[in-house]
């Protein structure tokens, strides 16, 4: 397939990997921030060949994982009301709250929970079904908040009444933020996100280059794409003149997308939310706002959290935090698999705990 | 009969109803004397060499799709089954479960496709039921198929006899059932061919059979659900040794591609009614490999890797930018992705 293929393909990448080679002088540690990244790297089988003194830290990026405990156990109360329907992105469906529950379960008890494969399907969804309240399970990162957004405003627009949205959206600089500031966590650079950097733009980056010496490359998701951000990242890192760099031109540009961020900005406004193993990070989600308050299930329904408590043993915070990898973890591959997981990292396709098992480290 | 109707529970009382609905569809698409004798159970001729015995059923929704429709797959699918083992399938049963409004239009639509599937593969039902059962208990029709066959003596085909240094072979490209059912399933309609694969493999194992020297196609298994992966790792499992695949050589359509990175599926796990994943002695690899390609269902057929003596039950794929990566089985349905 063209644009994907010639990524995909030793003849790009063989090249890339000796530049690699060559540009990596010293020891240095990359967190690539995008749960995308981390299965790129895994699915191309990329670990196998990258230079010794190159290590790689997956970040926070993976929106399913970071979905906390009490959103889950809020999202399977509301799919145990009367007339509710759920729909969602496949993803979320196995992803266990407290007490190792997940929609999954309360869908095999009864409950309606549909996936669907963009926002706008829920709105199929709440015709079809006029009797029922279609809950759509707003999460994710800058790359979706706008196809939600625009799914809240057909809504509006042609005033579906049965339609709500659950918004558990993040925002991405600020969780970086919050783990930068742990002297725990050493990171020379970061694979910044390519999807989200073409809402937000590269420069969103920089006060991580301003405030924590940080080399920041935004990279692809095909090989070769993120063999190219890792040269300029090992440059720049070598060099020890930190900036943004921008490896995937062909999507990104330096400033944010304006119509998708006025449209996000139009329906939604700046939440402080609480995230998986990180806790809670003020102004580090979306809510929806008072205008459009008829499609905020939460305000609808009365929807409070409830604080819910991470099973017990799982190590997906440490991880989340690109502390800890996987295999540290006492529960992973023993208990925690990706047909019974017991946490999020396991359940998604991006999460780490997940690409570690499935492709075998 | 007429074809505005829909299926009632009195259809499966036993009574006159039953019998219309064996007389004037049933019996009128699936003419085989023995089913048409009515009798309690089918008395068949004696055949030589080892009986190969198979089940499966089959709740496929939605139940029509390009490339077939759930009566296809209930032949297909016990032939393959039986075919993998080496053996000459001999004869069919067939169980229906039908829900109480089930129109019956669509009910001879999928007779008449399970009628032409088995004059085709000359694999005839020879004993069949049917059963009501009220709005909402079943979904729609659920089918079952039984299947027996006979093996010649001298073939011995199953995972255990795989050999370090076979070669492995697919019949075809992967994927192509999997995803024309999920894209159906979400109502994605994409431009392209998208068709399932369903398709009787028996004529090519037989082909194969006789014409490679005796003892040197070891290994023969049909990667329906859980796909290439899951099966490869069966074989792993089973003979103790690693599978070596190569990503560039294992066949993928362009529209199953397009599709897979839409949904965020990978072709390996995707569902195949028609493809047969082989080991073969090296030595003959490459005349396995035209012979599948002689026929009609083998024609994109690839040598995709090697039985190698690595860790057991390990299935590692070469990727095309020339690293590897373990290939672990299916975990539970494949979900799309959200980004």
């Amino acid at each position: 397939m063209k644009y994907l293929d010639e990524f995909r393909d030793k003849t790009l990448a063989e090249p890339l990997l000796a530049e690699l080679q060559r540009a990596v002088t010293k020891p240095f540690r990359v967190m690539e921030v995008c749960g995308t990244h981390t299965m790129s790297i895994f699915r191309s089988g990329m670990r196998s060949l990258l230079p010794e003194g190159l290590d790689l830290v997956s970040g926070p990026g993976c929106p399913v994982c970071v979905t906390s405990a009490s959103h889950i156990d809020a999202i399977i109360a509301m799919a145990q009301m009367e007339n509710t329907r759920i729909a969602l992105f496949g993803d979320l469906f196995r992803v266990p709250g407290s007490e190792n529950r997940s929609l999954a379960n309360a869908s095999s008890q009864g409950a309606h929970v549909d996936i669907v494969y963009s926002a706008m399907d829920s709105l199929e969804l709440a015709r079809k079904y006029p009797d029922d309240l279609i809950i759509f399970l707003g999460v994710g990162f800058e790359t979706t908040t706008p196809g939600i957004a625009a799914t809240i405003m057909a809504a509006h627009n042609q005033q579906i009444d049965n339609f709500a949205v659950f918004s558990t959206h993040k925002v991405m600089p600020p969780p970086l933020i919050a783990l930068l500031d742990d002297p725990e966590l050493q990171i020379d650079g970061l694979l910044c996100p390519g999807h989200v950097s073409a809402i937000i733009g590269a420069s969103a980056f920089q006060p991580l280059v301003d405030k924590y010496n940080l080399s920041c490359v935004v990279g692809g998701f095909e090989p070769s794409d993120i063999l190219q951000a890792l040269i300029l990242l090992a440059r720049q890192i070598a060099k020890g003149e930190p900036k943004i760099e921008n490896a995937y031109t062909r999507v990104v540009s330096w400033e944010s997308n304006a119509r998708a961020t006025k449209m996000v900005e139009e329906i939604f406004e700046p939440a402080d939310m609480e995230w998986r193993g990180l806790g809670m990070i003020p102004a580090s989600g979306l809510t929806i706002r008072d205008k459009y308050a008829h499609f905020d299930v939460t305000k609808r329904l009365d929807i409070k959290l409830k604080p819910a408590k991470e099973p017990k043993g799982c190590r997906c915070g440490e991880i989340l935090k690109g502390k800890e990898q996987p295999t540290a973890c006492p529960l992973f591959g023993k208990r925690c698999t990706p047909a019974n997981p017991i946490g999020p990292c396991m359940v998604s396709s991006e999460g780490t705990c997940a690409a570690f098992y499935k492709y075998g480290e | 009969m007429k074809t505005d109707k829909c299926v009632l529970l009195d259809h499966g009382s036993g009574g006159i109803a039953s019998q219309e609905l064996i007389s004037q569809l049933f019996l009128k698409y699936l003419d085989d004397p023995i089913l048409g004798s009515l009798e309690d159970s089918a008395v068949l001729p004696n055949q030589p060499g080892k009986i190969a015995f198979s089940t499966d059923s089959y709740v496929v929704d939605p139940l029509f799709f390009p490339g077939g429709n759930i009566g296809t797959l209930a032949v297909h699918g016990t032939i393959n089954d039986l075919a993998m083992r080496g053996a000459r399938p001999l004869c069919l049963s067939l169980g229906l479960i039908l829900e109480e409004g089930f129109p019956l239009q669509d009910l001879e639509q999928i007779i008449i496709s399970i009628a032409d599937c088995c004059k085709s593969a000359n694999v005839p039902v020879v004993t069949g039921d049917t059963k009501v059962v009220p709005r909402g208990k079943c979904d729609k029709i659920f089918i079952n198929t039984s299947g027996i066959g006979f093996v010649p003596d001298d073939v011995s085909v199953s995972s255990t006899m795989a050999k370090e240094g076979d070669s492995i072979l697919l019949s075809g490209s992967m994927g192509d059932h999997g995803i024309t059912i999920m894209t159906r399933r979400a109502g994605i309609s994409l431009e392209g061919n998208l068709a399932s694969d369903s398709a009787a493999l028996h004529e090519l194992v037989a082909l194969l059979l006789d014409k490679l020297p005796a003892g040197s196609l070891h290994t023969l298994r049909d990667p329906t659900r859980g796909g290439v992966a899951t099966s490869l790792n069966e074989i792993a499992e089973a003979s103790n040794l690693t599978a070596e695949i190569t990503e560039q050589d294992i066949p993928v359509h362009k529209e199953v591609r397009a599709a897979c990175e839409i949904m965020g599926l990978d072709p390996l796990y995707l569902a195949n009614e028609g493809k047969c994943l082989l080991l073969v002695d090296p030595q003959y690899a490459k005349q396995a490999l035209q012979l599948m390609q002689s026929t009609d269902v083998g024609k994109e057929a690839a040598i995709i890797g090697t039985l190698t003596a690595g860790k057991g039950g390990r299935v590692v794929l070469r990727t095309g930018i020339g690293g590897s990566r373990v290939i672990s089985p299916l975990h539970g349905e494949p979900l799309p992705r959200i980004c």
